[in-house]
């Protein structure tokens, strides 16, 4: 019988209730007295210089409270990267300043120079009009293709960078010659270019800022749909503006999914504060779909080529790559650590490869900035190796899942220390690819094939495999790969006098079910009913201090700092215990919500140490302090390493092309499973979101930098028709060996390892249908590519 | 992108000629253009008035006659801004040569759009660019041909016929004839 509360059961997410009946409260749900309206003048060229911007006419027009360029600005700071990564000859990366406001040139379409506040926001509309037919901005050559970026040093996105290189990172760039080495006596190379095509976040909300500043108190308030509140304080106040932290409040209410693209401060957020100031009275913003299409930071976009040396058997010996990333106009906070050590770390997958060498160079265009979009880094590592073994099968004849299997590691391997720096603390690589074969039975797929021959389409299969390094933490290994910030976390445990508990918890949760597991793993810790834990999180006012939501840390790193909270309230209810009860404390021992003397039935109930802890009317106050209330920061050891294995079948119309995503398996080892419900539906968006990748979703610019799918008539999201029913397994679990919890973090996994496995069906697909001349098609697989790739 | 086309006119290359560099003509020939003053040296200011798939916008800009090479060739451009709507700009080198019967005219045309305009009508620039340059020389051809006999030009639409259209056929002819 599955559990009906506490850990491992499928509780129903409590958030729920708020989100589909309409109550939640986002951002923009929040009206202010006295409020006014920003409204941003973005450039419509990709690349100019700003030659002119006459205020006059803007400024005089009715409402308009304040006029701001990007002069207004300059004198304060930039919004930095928050990674440092060196060249392969020592040089630290280029880093140009990024603006609140663009100032001298424009590096991208929709590059905020100039913004307006007022009354209404028709009026701030109106005049922002009005300031971009009064500015005068020459365009200059867009650089929009990465090769030519590199190529060509007369055009650059940044004057003061002559190659538009941000970096050229080796890793490791000591392995390189042994790795060239190996790759030379390899019996059989095998090489693949491909791109990971880029991404718009398309989260449900668009981002919104909202600046409050007190006059009276000196105190400034940040609203804003974030996915970290406390490192956008860090951020706005200590790099961009110049405000004490403890004068800065940020909250991040119910956010609309992130993805990713709400990690980042973005200049809206300090023009909001510094309006507010400077009127006295609060300063919103809310963007525009459109936007959201030309300013949130974009996700993937590589342009890779990958080689593999192997035995003609399929033994993997050594994994070269090149890869040139584009980072956009400016460096948002993590596009520096995407590319790379999110990247080139996972190079060697959940396999035995004596010999990896990654180079990445990235590259300055006039584009949006990329950073990181779920699973950032390792989808790009993941889809790169899992389709170059692909081909190495169909060039070698060898069977895709046996290959895997004699390639990958073993049980008996861990720990294992990988080529590219990471250390694999545990998991069974195996045992999810046996699983997730018998899930997709394998073995009838040729009957499956001639059922869909009768009705006209090819079917194929394609298998990947995934892993990731996530729980992004541990702050002792980001600090040696060039992390400017520490990443642990942070939760405050209070019991209140009734016993029941607020967590103040450093996670964000936008969409994934915190509120829900989160009182769940308290629930069980401390025997009392879930519906007596509340979860507090998104308010630098509230939570003690946190570095938020994204790379699967929530529960691996802010669950783990709120186990330790709570193991910190039980100690100190033991203390109590001993006291009220007349005991020694070692003699105290806490199992049910019931703190007991050890052999006695003297016991006391959660409940009654809580309410004694607040009316401590006979405590010994030189030992034994009033007040249940515990802090605890955690930084972990290690990464965590989920994995899996993923089967996708399709089918494939030859006479247009369209591609049918008909199955789709997931086998996943996430360690301990806390809430089996939330998990699969964070698989389900994941797998989708890597759907739509596969099949849909890409950003086009044009030769001049327009965005020509700047909104949902020309950019598809994966709709309903497009995905198939999730088949979906967590039950192959090798707990994490280094958090108590024993959790892994599921929120990316559908992402990184869904891609590969939907373009390996598309190609065995037509190589069943005889079309052997395809070996690859570039992401989306498109019904117009593979109509192309069919017809050569 | 560009395009190019060919067009055969019945009439005398110095008509042809002359008309191209008729501001009248020229206003009369933009899709959509609601005014437009100044000469061939210094350029024509003009206002135009165009839907763009979703979006329409009333764009303000510069018309311009350059390269001119008496009698055989010369490049018209123009670049406006809509405001919010984005940037529209393009140009078409346009080149003339006497035929049996009147002149055969040439074109390569190249459009670009930018802004929201780029962002919500992408799918259909393309098509919207061979549209107002096909409308462009059509309403030209119309213009300086013999009022009769020829065929309709082919892709005039509504706004077109109301504006000028085949009302106005052979009228610069008529003009300066």
């Amino acid at each position: 019988m599955p559990k009906d509360h506490g850990i491992g059961a499928s509780s129903k997410r409590r958030e729920d209730v708020r989100f589909l009946t309409g109550r939640g409260v986002y951002t923009d749900d929040m009206a202010l007295h006295g409020q006014t309206y920003a409204v941003f003048v973005r450039s419509t060229v990709a690349h100019g210089r700003i030659k002119s911007i006459k205020t006059a006419n803007a400024a005089g027009m009715p409402g308009v409270l304040a006029v701001f360029t990007g002069e207004d600005f300059k004198d304060v700071g930039g919004n930095p990267a928050g990674w440092l990564i060196n060249s392969r000859d020592g040089t630290p990366m280029r880093e140009p300043k990024r603006p609140v406001l663009a100032y001298s040139k424009v590096r991208h379409v929709g590059d905020a120079y100039a913004a307006v506040v007022a009354e209404t926001y028709a009026q701030a509309r109106d005049a922002a009009e009005q300031l971009a037919a009064d500015s005068e901005i020459e365009e200059l050559p867009a650089i929009i293709d990465m090769k030519a970026a590199v190529a060509d040093p007369s055009n650059r996105v940044h004057d003061e960078i002559p190659d538009n290189l941000c970096f050229d990172w080796g890793w490791i760039e000591d392995n390189r010659a042994a790795v060239d080495a190996a790759m030379k006596a390899a019996p059989h190379v095998v090489t693949l270019e491909l791109v990971n095509n880029r991404l718009v976040p398309n989260a449900m909300e668009p981002r919104a800022s909202i600046g409050e500043y007190n006059p009276g108190t000196g105190d400034y308030k940040l609203t804003t749909t974030s996915q970290n509140p406390h490192l956008t304080r860090l951020l706005v106040a200590a790099f961009v503006l110049g405000i004490p932290e403890n004068k800065l409040q940020v909250v991040a209410p119910d956010v609309g999914g992130g993805f990713g693209s709400k990690i980042y401060h973005y200049g809206e957020e300090a023009l909001v504060l510094a309006a507010a100031k400077k009127l006295g009275r609060p300063v919103r913003w809310t963007a525009e779909r459109s936007e959201s299409f030309l300013t949130d930071a974009h996700g993937r976009d590589h342009v890779t080529k990958i080689e593999l040396g192997c035995t003609k058997d399929g033994q993997i010996l050594a994994i070269r790559t090149e890869t040139l990333a584009n980072v956009g106009a400016y460096l948002s906070n993590f596009s520096t650590a995407t590319p790379t050590f999110l990247h080139g770390t996972l190079m060697a997958g959940p396999y035995k490869v004596p010999h990896v060498y990654v180079n990445v160079k990235t590259v300055f265009t006039n584009t949006a900035p990329v950073d990181a979009y779920r699973g950032a880094g390792r989808p790009e590592a993941t889809y790169s190796l899992e389709r170059v073994i692909d081909k190495m099968c169909r060039e070698l004849n060898l069977d895709p899942f046996e290959v895997r299997r004699k390639n990958l590691l073993t049980p008996d391997q861990f720990p294992y220390t990988t080529p590219v720096g990471l250390v694999y603390d545990t998991g069974n690589y195996q045992a999810t690819l046996d699983r997730v074969m018998a899930m997709a039975d394998v073995a009838g797929f040729e009957k499956r094939a001639a059922e869909s021959k009768k009705r006209g389409k090819l079917r194929g299969m394609g298998l990947s495999t995934w892993i990731e390094a996530c729980g992004i933490a541990p702050s002792h290994l980001v600090g040696v790969l060039g992390s400017r910030v520490g990443l642990y976390d942070a939760a405050t445990v209070r019991v209140n006098a009734t016993g029941n508990i607020s967590v103040m918890t450093g996670a964000h949760s936008h969409g994934q079910g915190h509120e829900t597991v989160f009182a769940q793993i308290v629930a069980e810790k401390l025997g009392i009913p879930e519906s007596s834990v509340e979860i507090v999180h998104g308010d630098t006012a509230k939570i003690p201090f946190g570095m938020g939501s994204y790379g699967s840390r929530s529960l691996a790193v802010c669950g783990t700092a709120m186990a330790k909270a709570v193991d910190k309230i039980i100690a100190k209810g033991k203390k109590i215990a001993a006291h009220m009860l007349e005991a020694s404390e070692g003699d105290i021992t806490f199992e049910n919500g019931k703190f007991q003397v050890a052999g006695t039935d003297k016991a006391k109930t959660f409940g009654e140490i809580a309410f004694s802890a607040y009316v401590p009317h006979n405590y010994p106050l030189e030992t034994l302090e009033p007040g249940l209330e515990e802090t605890a920061f955690y930084d972990p050891a290690n990464f965590t390493y989920p994995a899996g294995a993923y089967i996708c079948e399709v089918e494939v119309d030859e006479g247009t092309g369209k591609v049918d995503v008909v199955a789709f398996h997931c086998a996943d080892d996430f360690g301990n499973v806390m809430n089996p419900m939330i998990v699969e539906g964070q698989v389900h968006g994941g797998v989708g979101q890597g759907i739509g990748q596969a099949l849909c979703e890409f950003t086009a610019y044009d030769e001049t930098g327009q965005l020509l799918t700047g909104s949902y008539m020309d950019y598809p999201m994966p709709r309903a028709e497009d995905v198939p029913f999730y088949n979906v397994d967590y039950s192959c679990q090798t707990p994490c060996t280094h958090n108590p919890l024993g959790v892994k973090g599921c929120g990316e996994a559908g992402a990184i390892g869904s891609p590969p496995a939907v373009v390996n069906a598309v190609i065995d697909a037509l190589h069943r249908g005889g079309h052997t001349h395809v070996t690859h098609i570039d992401m989306p697989v498109s019904p117009s590519r593979v109509w192309s790739a069919i017809n050569g | 992108m560009k395009l190019t086309d060919t067009r055969e006119i019945k009439a005398d290359p110095k008509v042809v000629w002359d008309a191209i560099l008729n501001p009248e003509v020229l206003k009369a020939c933009i899709p959509g253009c609601e005014s437009m003053s100044g000469s061939v040296a210094e350029g024509y200011e003009a206002v135009v008035k165009q839907k763009v798939g979703p979006v329409s916008a009333t764009f303000t800009g510069l018309v311009q006659l350059s390269d001119i090479v008496e009698g055989r060739s010369l490049r018209i451009s123009g670049e406006g801004k809509g405001g919010v709507a984005g940037f529209a700009k393009g140009g078409a080198n346009v080149a003339f040569e006497p035929i049996e019967g009147g002149t055969r005219l040439t074109y390569e045309a190249e459009a670009n759009v930018g802004g929201k305009i780029a962002q919500l009508g992408s799918r259909i620039i393309d098509s919207f660019a061979k549209k107002l340059a096909d409308e462009f020389f059509a309403r030209f051809q119309a213009a300086v041909e013999e009022p009769e006999p020829e065929p309709e030009p082919e892709h005039v639409t509504e706004e077109a016929v109301a504006d000028s259209g085949e009302k106005k056929k052979g009228w610069f002819k008529r003009l300066i004839g």
